[in-house]
């Protein structure tokens, strides 16, 4: 069982739960947990959620977008509060991960909420010393639909070989064009194909799709995309 | 949009309470289409009693499993073969 020991907002509609896990194993970044709620009768649902944070001890990062009329999500982004505890299992998962002894270059495509297990990624390689070179491209409908937007921000300054582009699909900042992640924007922003990256894509499940095609399409194996799919847009 | 999974990657803890070791990237074929693909890539329903695993190539129905308090269902007559890699050992533990 797990102790809520922070809620954090990240955007109007997703936040973080930061908890206290006891004896927690660690995990690999990519990884996630199972979360069960049961109500007084018995009921119970559950759900899988992605780690956001890099492993810290005891201490695991949940970051949940609500979901209108799910039966978690809500619970998760408005009701579970500092002090609460939650059942959980985990980590679970070794098909989404990032080794941090891997050695190959790495290209992060996010949709959305879908930067939740890639951003676990990028902690981990600040947290770990890696070297290898990170790029993100990173789908948003607006600036204010960001998630992590301030560390984004400041890692890009700080950890060296780590690139951020975004695009933005509803609003996006003055002088920067609005629109959809193109095989342009991966061609200009991810990896040649030649280098051989490790590309993982996470986010609603057309985003994904849509990315995997154009990336293969773009020359790379489909055995270097891994692919995470989210619940579709509402 | 959510961020609850809806793919194979929601089947690797479900799983671990039937199998000893991760097997969301063990490699499957459909017998349908004879797509292969990794467990975590098929695509997963949650709002069915249980969860039902369909292959994204042709939407066979690849797997089904129900947890019940004490017991645990899992058909998996669909695919006509499972493989698993040594990388899917590690991962699990």
């Amino acid at each position: 069982m797990a102790a809520v020991t922070e809620v954090r907002a990240e955007t109007s509609t997703a936040r973080t739960v930061v908890l206290d896990v006891p004896d927690w194993p660690g995990h690999l970044p990519g990884q996630h947990v199972d979360v069960r709620l049961t109500a007084p009768d018995g009921y119970t649902a559950q759900r899988s959620y992605s780690i956001a944070s890099a492993t810290d001890a005891t201490r695991v990062e949940l970051t949940v977008q609500r979901a209108d009329g799910g039966e978690v999500s809500p619970y998760l982004t408005e009701i579970l509060d500092v002090g609460y505890p939650l059942e959980l299992r985990g980590p679970v998962g070794g098909w989404f991960v990032w080794r941090p002894d891997a050695a190959a270059p790495v290209l992060l495509v996010a949709g959305g909420s879908g930067i939740v297990p890639l951003m676990a990624m990028i902690r981990t390689r600040g947290s770990s010393g890696s070297r290898v070179p990170f790029r993100l491209v990173y789908s948003v409908r607006s600036p204010a639909d960001v998630y992590y937007a301030d560390e984004l921000r400041r890692r890009v300054r700080d950890d060296a070989g780590l690139d951020v582009a975004f695009a933005y699909t509803r609003a996006a900042p003055d002088a920067v064009p609005v629109g959809r992640v193109s095989p342009e924007t991966l061609s200009a922003h991810g990896w040649p194909a030649t280098f051989e990256p490790a590309c993982f894509v996470c986010g609603p499940t057309g985003f994904v799709e849509a990315m995997a095609d154009t990336l293969v399409g773009l020359g790379h194996a489909p055995g270097l995309i891994r692919t995470e799919r989210f619940g579709g847009d509402p | 949009m959510s961020t609850a999974h809806h793919d194979g990657n929601a089947l690797a803890g479900p799983l671990r309470e039937v199998f000893a070791v991760d097997l969301t990237t063990a490699v499957l074929r459909c017998p349908d289409c004879g797509r292969r693909g990794a467990v975590a890539s098929l695509r997963v329903y949650l709002d069915a009693p249980g969860l039902v695993a369909r292959c994204p190539g042709c939407d066979a129905v690849t797997l089904r499993l129900v947890s019940a308090p004490g017991r645990t269902w899992l058909d998996i007559r669909g695919p006509v073969e499972i493989a698993l890699a040594p990388e899917a050992r590690a991962a699990g533990e």
